[in-house]
């Protein structure tokens, strides 16, 4: 992107659209203006007072919108324009994996022999679904080295908190409960919560001054009511944990799991498979590693895969295949359950799936390492600019700090949010939380060497500001319809909802 | 940074002011500091028992939060209700308006493990 | 390589630039050799181009039978509502769904915007105060719900009504195995298919944690629930309430005028399809006295530093990132587009259209009703009122029955006794705006025939 040097902004700065107001959709509301109205009844049309009691029923919703079409329209494409998407730039939020979102994907999803599938179809009705997940479980089986997969959880949390119940399961099922969880330092806050969830008592364990966990420290931690080793490999520093087969046979020893966060699988596909290398559960997160959309937060999707040891634990259903017929099995006396209703997100797997089979072995493979190509390029060209929090290769991500702004009274959110100004996403921030002011770089490998470049090259600058006119970084970003956001008052004087002026 | 004479610290960077056989508790500068703008306190009931070292309550950040310990045991004679409405006070005022609880000392010996003032300066100075 | 765009030339400058003679190399400095896969991937073949896969997809998709191309009676917490075009004309902006959890709010005001307008819409359909930003789907919404109950009365027991959906139930005790059990089911009055209070008295103690009520329930049945709230107030307890037909909201009196403490649900009825199970949207809206134990993203509005109006996320410290193990649910993200659709879909209906389209629901559905209650071998399961959704029981064998009418084309319902082995006879049938009288008509008649 060029940057116009008398403002020192992006061009985004002349895009009217992007500052133009639009109030809230309830503001736009006209008393009687009609919306997109229902069929007219082609069956007789009944008061509906005459099947239900009237105390059983609401009046008209207050302050409801009553919009026509093109309100609707025209209100949700300008708040759309307000928002950076992968497809409207460059986003190296880490540990996320913000790659592109192929669009053939998305029209897969909306076929309608899998949009308007009813869930409780008759199984003979719905065998393309049924063998569109069976074949996903095997890919997803195959890339991580396990045995068996559920595709039920719906995010990676909801993985986790499904992989820890089985552990906690296998423990009880085995007649000796275990209580504990070890969790590195380095963990994501979601998997202490998980552990919380699924009964267990979290002993955090450092990792190592190379940003790695030692056996020796594992070693220490684990006893016989330790469960299970909880990590993310490669982990949030985007270091893979060479020690991982040393520090499973410990845990194993021991009569502990090892759990993988699956989180960062983007580096591994086709490199390193988990269940190899000593893991016993992992979950995967198909929003990130299977580039299917992150939606504004959701829907994901997060699958299990598990060593066989704990396949009988596996939530219901599964799906079974004879011959070529498939079928879901709900006849599992062993398994934990249910996560949620039904079987999972089903059109998010439909894109993963569509992406597995474009990519291929070999694509995959490709993917895990460009994106550790663009990681290390990136790191290896902002060292000295920023300071790296481990200096050595990293695997999909790289983490620097702001040690080296501090001097000049800058922070890592001022360089976030002046990047903003140049036109891209700020990568993750002040996470992990082992590294103070942390600023977290994911690529992915779909980005090309002159977006690295462009970015490297207002990385700098923003850096050279920083010493120069550091206002420029505390004041960004500038570009923006709005400017950097009170939320301490959102706290303080929480406002969660609107109300119309006048009661309600 | 203020850190008053006639005042004890504790290493979690509570205060504590003696009354009597009531201790009056908050935090310090320093944490109100740390923390940033606070949005958000909890504050046990009147009456219910603390312990020394044990957490009586929760004080909120936007992006943070942190227990607060209570550096001696007893039980709650009196709690700062206007401050859970108005959580600012505690950056502005730490050591006044924003006192939390009041504690009716159970033992007052504990009282003999807290810092003065100049032991407490030099012990965030050590942990900065 | 597919959406990897590197050219040859330009990874041997890069890979100069990092110091390594081989990507290969750049590997081996991180990955010790025992750890390298070395067999490769087996059930994947080589990847195929663009459209060789959508050929495939659409072969997988033809396997399927989907409603529109049956007569579909299904519902049972999925239901089948028409989604105006303009839904998913607005989701497919990538400016919306290429993003993530709006974590920068200076360029996320879009995503916020819509998420606090959700929020807004969430709580005018439910009556209640506040709402979060959306939860995963309806039954891991209610097991967030009991979890949440638990936290705020300190207490363990949790009582479900039979009634509630079976899925629901299941997942409710997934969730709760890790927190210690304490669920107990409480029976549905076989005649009017609903919970009743003598029941519920009978079966909680002193000190439950909560009720939970599913209405209309997974019968279709209408429950008293402000009956339910008195009593289990009394105990001190609190009552969730549990819709998963978002339609019903728009003519049943809402949860938050009939005493409920926590309303959860589903939203799939808006904007969002059937799909074959998922992605749905789970929603909360609760009292704000309870706001510090509800899990979830939260959108509120502020401002920005030229004071104009703005929206970030709040009360993160709730959340896994700050409180970790203490947070109040594990969640992070929330389905996002699912509530953005929803949004789109109950803005384009708006106040008249969402009351019409209830209404028209009530008709369809107690139409469908009459007519099967007029086949012979077919009787009404239950005799309570219902919205668009209710039981069948049949004279005949129910697999026969649902046999001869896919035959026919149409998926009649779902036969209960897979969940309740004492409705063994009963069919759960819904019908939405969806279904024509044509095939109303027809799905009756093909009954007759078979049922005779």
């Amino acid at each position: 992107m060029t940057i116009n040097r008398t403002t020192g902004l992006s061009p985004l700065k002349a895009r009217g659209d992007m500052l133009m107001d639009e109030p809230l959709i309830f503001e736009r509301s006209s008393e009687g203006r009609p919306g997109v109205l229902p069929a007219a009844p082609d069956v007789p049309a009944v008061d509906a007072r005459k099947f239900i009691p009237e105390k059983m029923l609401r009046d008209a919703i207050g302050g409801f919108p009553q919009v026509s079409e093109i309100d609707v329209v025209r209100h949700y494409t300008r708040l759309s324009q307000w928002n950076f998407g992968v497809d409207t730039g460059f986003y190296p939020l880490g540990s996320c994996t913000m790659k592109y979102n192929p669009k053939i994907n998305e029209a897969a999803a909306r076929l309608s022999g899998f949009s308007m599938l009813h869930p409780y179809a008759p199984e003979e009705t719905a065998q393309g679904a049924l063998q569109l997940m069976y074949e996903l479980q095997e890919y997803l089986a195959d890339i991580s080295g396990m045995d068996a997969v559920t595709l039920q959880p719906s995010a990676g949390a909801h993985g986790e908190l499904c992989g820890l119940l089985m552990i906690a399961a296998y423990f009880k099922g085995i007649g000796a409960m275990r209580h504990k969880i070890i969790i590195p330092d380095t963990a994501h806050g979601t998997n202490p919560a998980s552990a919380h969830l699924a009964g267990f008592k979290v002993v955090p364990v450092k990792s190592e001054a190379n940003g790695v966990l030692s056996a020796a420290a594992v070693e220490a931690a684990m006893d016989d009511d330790t469960a299970a080793l909880m990590l993310t490999n490669p982990n949030t520093i985007g270091l893979f944990e060479r020690n991982i087969k040393k520090i499973a046979a410990i845990v194993h020893k021991k009569g502990g799991l090892v759990y993988c966060d699956g989180a960062n699988m983007n580096a591994l596909m086709g490199l390193v498979k988990l269940g190899e290398i000593g893991v016993d559960v992992v979950q995967f997160n198909l929003h990130k590693t299977f580039s299917t959309p992150h939606g504004g937060g959701g829907p994901g999707s997060g699958p299990v895969g598990v060593k066989k040891s704990l396949e009988p634990l596996l939530p219901v259903p599964r799906i079974k295949k004879s011959g070529k017929k498939y079928s879901f099995a709900y006849d599992r006396p062993d398994s934990i359950g249910r996560m949620k209703a039904f079987y999972g997100n089903f059109s998010i797997m439909v894109r993963a799936y569509a992406y597995m089979r474009r990519m291929g072995k070999d694509g995959l493979k490709r993917a895990s390492e460009i994106a550790i190509l663009n990681a290390n390029y990136i790191r290896e060209r902002l060292k000295g600019h920023y300071q790296l929090a481990y200096d050595t290769p990293c695997m999909h991500e790289s983490v620097f700090s702001d040690k080296l702004q501090q001097s000049n009274g800058v922070t890592t959110l001022d360089v976030a949010k002046r990047l903003i100004d140049y036109g891209y996403h700020p990568p993750t921030i002040y996470f992990p939380l082992v590294v103070h002011g942390s600023i977290m770089i994911e690529p992915t490998e779909t980005e090309t060497k002159e977006t690295l470049d462009r970015f490297i090259d207002a990385m700098k600058a923003i850096a050279q500001e920083a010493k120069t006119s550091p206002e420029l970084l505390k004041n960004a970003p500038a570009s923006t319809r709005v400017g950097r956001v009170d939320e301490t008052r959102a706290a303080r004087e929480p406002i969660l909802r609107w109300k119309p002026k006048t009661g309600i | 940074m203020e850190f008053p004479k006639d005042l004890k610290y504790t290493k979690e960077h509570e205060w504590v002011k003696l009354e009597g056989n009531v201790v009056v508790v908050g935090i310090t500068d320093y944490a109100q500091d740390s923390l940033g703008d606070v949005v958000y306190v909890e504050l046990p009931q009147e009456g219910v028992g603390v312990t020394k070292n044990e957490s009586f309550g929760v004080v909120e950040s936007v992006k943070a939060v942190s227990d607060l310990y209570s550096p001696v045991s007893g039980s709650v004679a009196e709690v700062n209700d206007a401050i859970v409405d108005n959580p600012e006070v505690i950056n502005e005022d730490p050591y006044g308006d924003a006192w939390m609880i009041k504690v009716e000392l159970s033992n007052a010996g504990e009282l003999d493990d807290l810092m003065n003032a100049d032991d407490y300066q030099k012990f965030i100075e050590e942990e900065k | 390589m597919p959406y990897i765009p590197h050219s040859e030339k330009e990874i041997r400058e890069m890979l100069l630039a990092v110091g390594a003679a081989s990507i290969e190399g750049l590997l081996s400095s991180m990955l010790p050799a025992g750890v390298r896969d070395k067999k490769g991937l087996k059930t994947l073949h080589e990847g195929i181009s663009e459209q060789e896969l959508s050929g495939a997809l659409k072969g997988l998709a033809a396997k399927n039978s989907p409603a529109g191309e049956l007569s579909c009676f299904l519902g049972a917490g999925a239901y089948n509502h028409y989604i105006p075009a303009a839904v998913d004309a607005l989701i497919s902006r990538s400016e919306f769904y290429t993003a993530y959890t709006p974590y920068q709010p200076e360029i996320s005001q879009g995503t916020l915007q819509a998420i606090f307008e959700y929020q807004t819409l969430v709580c005018q359909l439910t009556a209640m105060d506040v709402s979060n930003a959306s939860l995963y789907d309806g039954a891991s919404a209610v097991a967030e719900a009991v979890l949440m109950a638990r936290r705020i009365t300190g207490r363990d027991k949790v009582y479900l009504s039979a009634a509630l959906h079976p899925e629901y139930r299941e997942t409710v005790r997934t969730y709760l195995k890790g927190a210690g059990d304490h669920v107990y089911d409480i029976l549905f009055c076989t005649d009017k298919g609903t919970t009743l209070a003598g029941a519920v008295e009978k079966a909680v103690g002193d000190d439950p944690a909560c009720l939970v009520i599913q209405h209309p329930n997974f019968f279709g049945s209408l429950e008293e629930l402000e009956e339910l709230a008195a009593l289990i107030h009394r105990k001190k307890g609190l009552l969730i309430a549990v819709t998963n037909e978002g339609v019903s909201l728009g003519l049943l009196k809402p949860p938050g005028s009939s005493g409920v403490d926590i309303a959860v649900g589903d939203l799939q009825s808006f904007g969002n399809t059937i799909g074959f199970g998922g992605p749905y949207l789970g929603f909360m809206a609760t009292r704000t006295e309870f706001i510090r134990q509800m899990p979830g993203r939260i959108i509120g509005q502020t401002v920005d530093k030229n004071g104009n109006r703005a929206f970030c996320l709040t009360f993160a410290t709730r959340e896994q990132h700050i409180r970790r193990e203490r947070a109040t649910s594990n969640i992070c993200t929330n389905h996002g587009l699912c509530a953005l659709a929803a949004s789109i879909h109950l803005t384009s209906l708006g106040s008249a259209g969402l009351r019409e389209l209830a209404a028209l629901n009530v008709s369809k559905a107690n139409y469908l009703k009459e007519k099967l209650s007029g086949v012979s071998g077919a009787t009404p399961g239950f005799s309570s009122p219902v919205f668009n959704e209710f039981t069948i029981k049949l004279g005949g064998d129910v697999d026969l029955v649902l046999k001869g009418l896919l035959k026919k084309g149409v998926i009649a319902g779902v036969p209960l006794k897979r969940f309740y082995p004492q409705l063994a006879n009963h069919l759960l049938v819904a019908a939405t705006e969806m279904n024509s009288k044509d095939e109303i008509d027809r799905f009756s008649e093909e009954l007759s025939k078979i049922l005779t």
